[in-house]
């Protein structure tokens, strides 16, 4: 058969690697792009003493780049401490599996992000996490790093396609630089809106094209 | 890997017949030139002939005479030319507002937003769960500027049929022109247009096992469209081009190897999938109507589970079929018939859609919800969604 993905991608989409549900993990999440309709719950447990992920597990309602990341992103974590896992990229999962699609980049970024944020709740939950931070042009900055632009596979940020960012009483304003007629507008809007609509301190978030 | 591919994406594309293929081939290799006059050179008229014939299958099978028939290079084109050619027409004279369904495939859809930012008003209309647009609704949308009607015979993605009689009767009522796409209902489900009010129907050869890059529009007399396609005097003097009189003649050969016993077992093989896998497969739900529906088509969505995971695990098992799933399409959006019918990304995100074709058996349905059962159930156990325990 013909496929996009290589055989890496297509063995862990075939058998993922620690599937399935941690009863009382130490740490959990779920991400989901309702762009694109994935969705990842990734769970660990964590050694108090060396604060190491000694188990992790995912489970994963979405296509095989998304299984595939999940699967990878498992075994990369498993080991290491928060501090390393926390570190893990998209590109190093990315590069784990000998290379995804660009057009799949968002998909399989939700298993990264999966893998933090129940990095980050288990630091919540024991009180490892300093204090909430006003939103700032910066912090949208780096969360735009995450929305993937489908045709090159670089975040938005480095893909030069936001023009302009405001921030300010509570609305953030982003201008980005293509058309709203074009393929992927849609579905770039609501990721931005996915990835930004969370921040503690902003009541809206509004985007711009640039017609 | 299996032996031979269970192809159920007829509606995207088909196998073509051999039959067609023997019927195009002279005029490639022998009667290869343009179709000329009849006062040109005898190569040229027999060309000419040829093409005549082909028109008249074509459009005796929707019981319109041959100068109502326009060849174009396909579905696509032939839905562009209606609604742009209407709209260039009577934008001016008439008014500027288009109706169009929610549902539509993107060749209608798409033409009609193209013309909203020339300044026309473009109406989406809503349809119901099962697909079906509702007359008196469209009744009600029609205003003194609306000018053109455009609601498929039946849907690309759901197969839900259209009430096509009773949309034409209303919009024959309010002295507006309609259109249909019955790209996936020609020769397969009947459409009269000497009994039933339609002015434009767009039909293609790609869909019935004839070749891609043919098709056709058929204009009533009398109905006001522009010509769009510039150069000759071709088809009436509507849509300029060399004549693909291979393709005519295969599009011709096409509709009249299709019997109305291959489109009723058809249906035998739809019922069957719908049953079984209605039956057997937990947590799925048939998209479009239950009976008004085109006989090739299903449409399930398998929740708690992603299309795209699904096409590749039957893909690995030599299976062909789509998914509405946002993974899946050129837009990275879920599929828009679904969301038309009230559906939401979740519902779009697991469904699939099974389209069957002349070469398709009993024995593919049954291979399809036996491979369909195991991989829905093993993709259910690496999904969040669905547990018991949640």
């Amino acid at each position: 058969m013909r496929s996009p993905y290589n055989e890496t991608v297509m063995e862990h989409f075939r058998h993922p690697r620690n599937v399935g549900k941690i009863d009382n993990p130490d740490g959990k999440s779920t991400e989901g792009s309702p762009a694109c309709g994935d969705m990842v719950s990734v769970y660990i447990s964590v050694d108090e003493a060396t604060k190491t992920i000694s188990d992790v597990k995912f489970e994963s309602y979405g296509c095989a780049s998304n299984i595939a990341t999940g699967s990878i992103i498992t075994e990369l974590a498993k080991g290491k401490t928060l501090d390393e896992a926390k570190k893990i990229t998209w590109k190093q999962a990315s590069d784990a599996l000998g290379g995804l699609p660009p057009i799949k980049a968002h998909c399989s970024v939700l298993a990264v992000e999966g893998l933090r944020s129940a990095i980050q709740n288990y630091e919540e939950k024991h009180g490892l996490v300093k204090e909430k931070k006003p939103t700032t042009v910066e912090i949208v900055q780096q969360r735009l790093r995450k929305v993937m632009d489908p045709l090159t596979g670089l975040g938005l940020v480095r893909a030069k396609l936001v023009q302009d960012i405001k921030v300010k009483d509570g609305v953030v304003r982003i201008k980005v630089d293509l058309p709203s007629g074009h393929q992927f507008a849609s579905a770039i809007k609501q990721e931005i809106h996915e990835k930004l609509d969370t921040l503690w301190d902003i009541k809206e978030v509004v985007v711009d094209y640039v017609e | 890997m299996a032996d031979r591919t269970i192809y159920l994406d007829n509606a995207a594309a088909t196998r073509m017949d051999e039959r067609v293929l023997e019927a195009m081939q002279p005029y490639f290799f022998d009667t290869y030139a343009v179709a000329t006059s009849e006062f040109g050179y005898s190569l040229g008229i027999e060309a000419r002939d040829a093409l005549d014939e082909a028109r008249a299958t074509l459009s005796k099978a929707l019981g319109a005479s041959p100068e109502e028939f326009v060849f174009t290079s396909g579905s696509t084109e032939s839905s562009n030319m209606a609604i742009k050619g209407v709209a260039l027409a009577l934008g001016e004279k008439k008014g500027k507002h288009i109706i169009v369904s929610r549902i539509e495939d993107f060749p209608v859809i798409h033409s009609a937003q193209a013309l909203e930012k020339q300044g026309f008003r473009v109406t989406l209309l809503e349809v119901g769960g099962d697909g079906l647009v509702s007359p008196d609704k469209l009744r009600e949308a029609i205003t003194d500027e609306t000018i053109l009607v455009s609601v498929q015979h039946a849907n690309q993605e759901i197969g839900t049929i259209q009430d096509i009689e009773g949309i034409g009767k209303v919009c024959r009522e309010k002295g507006v022109v309609f259109h249909t796409d019955a790209t996936h209902t020609y020769t397969r489900v009947p459409l009269d247009a000497s009994k039933v009010p339609v002015n434009l129907v767009t039909v293609a050869a790609h869909t019935i096992h004839g070749p891609k890059g043919i098709g056709g529009l058929y204009i009533r007399k009398g109905t006001p469209i522009t010509k769009w396609m510039d150069g000759g005097f071709q088809e009436f003097n509507l849509r300029a081009g060399l004549e693909n009189i291979p393709g005519a003649v295969g599009f011709a050969r096409a509709v009249e190897i299709v019997a109305p016993e291959e489109t009723d077992k058809l249906q035998e093989i739809r019922e069957h999938i719908i049953e079984r896998a209605l039956a057997e497969i937990p947590n799925s739900t048939l998209n479009g109507h239950r009976t008004q529906r085109l006989p090739q088509n299903a449409n399930i969505t398998f929740h708690f589970v992603e299309g795209e995971s699904i096409t590749l695990h039957l893909d690995m098992r030599g299976i062909a079929v789509s998914t509405g799933s946002a993974c899946f399409s050129r837009s990275l959006e879920g599929s828009h018939v679904i969301y038309g019918i009230g559906g939401d990304h979740e519902r779009a995100h697991g469904s699939i859609r099974f389209s069957l074709g002349r070469y398709n058996t009993m024995e593919d349905a049954d291979a399809v919800v036996d491979a369909l059962a195991e991989i829905v159930s093993e993709l259910r156990s690496i999904s969040p969604l669905g547990k018991e325990n949640d």
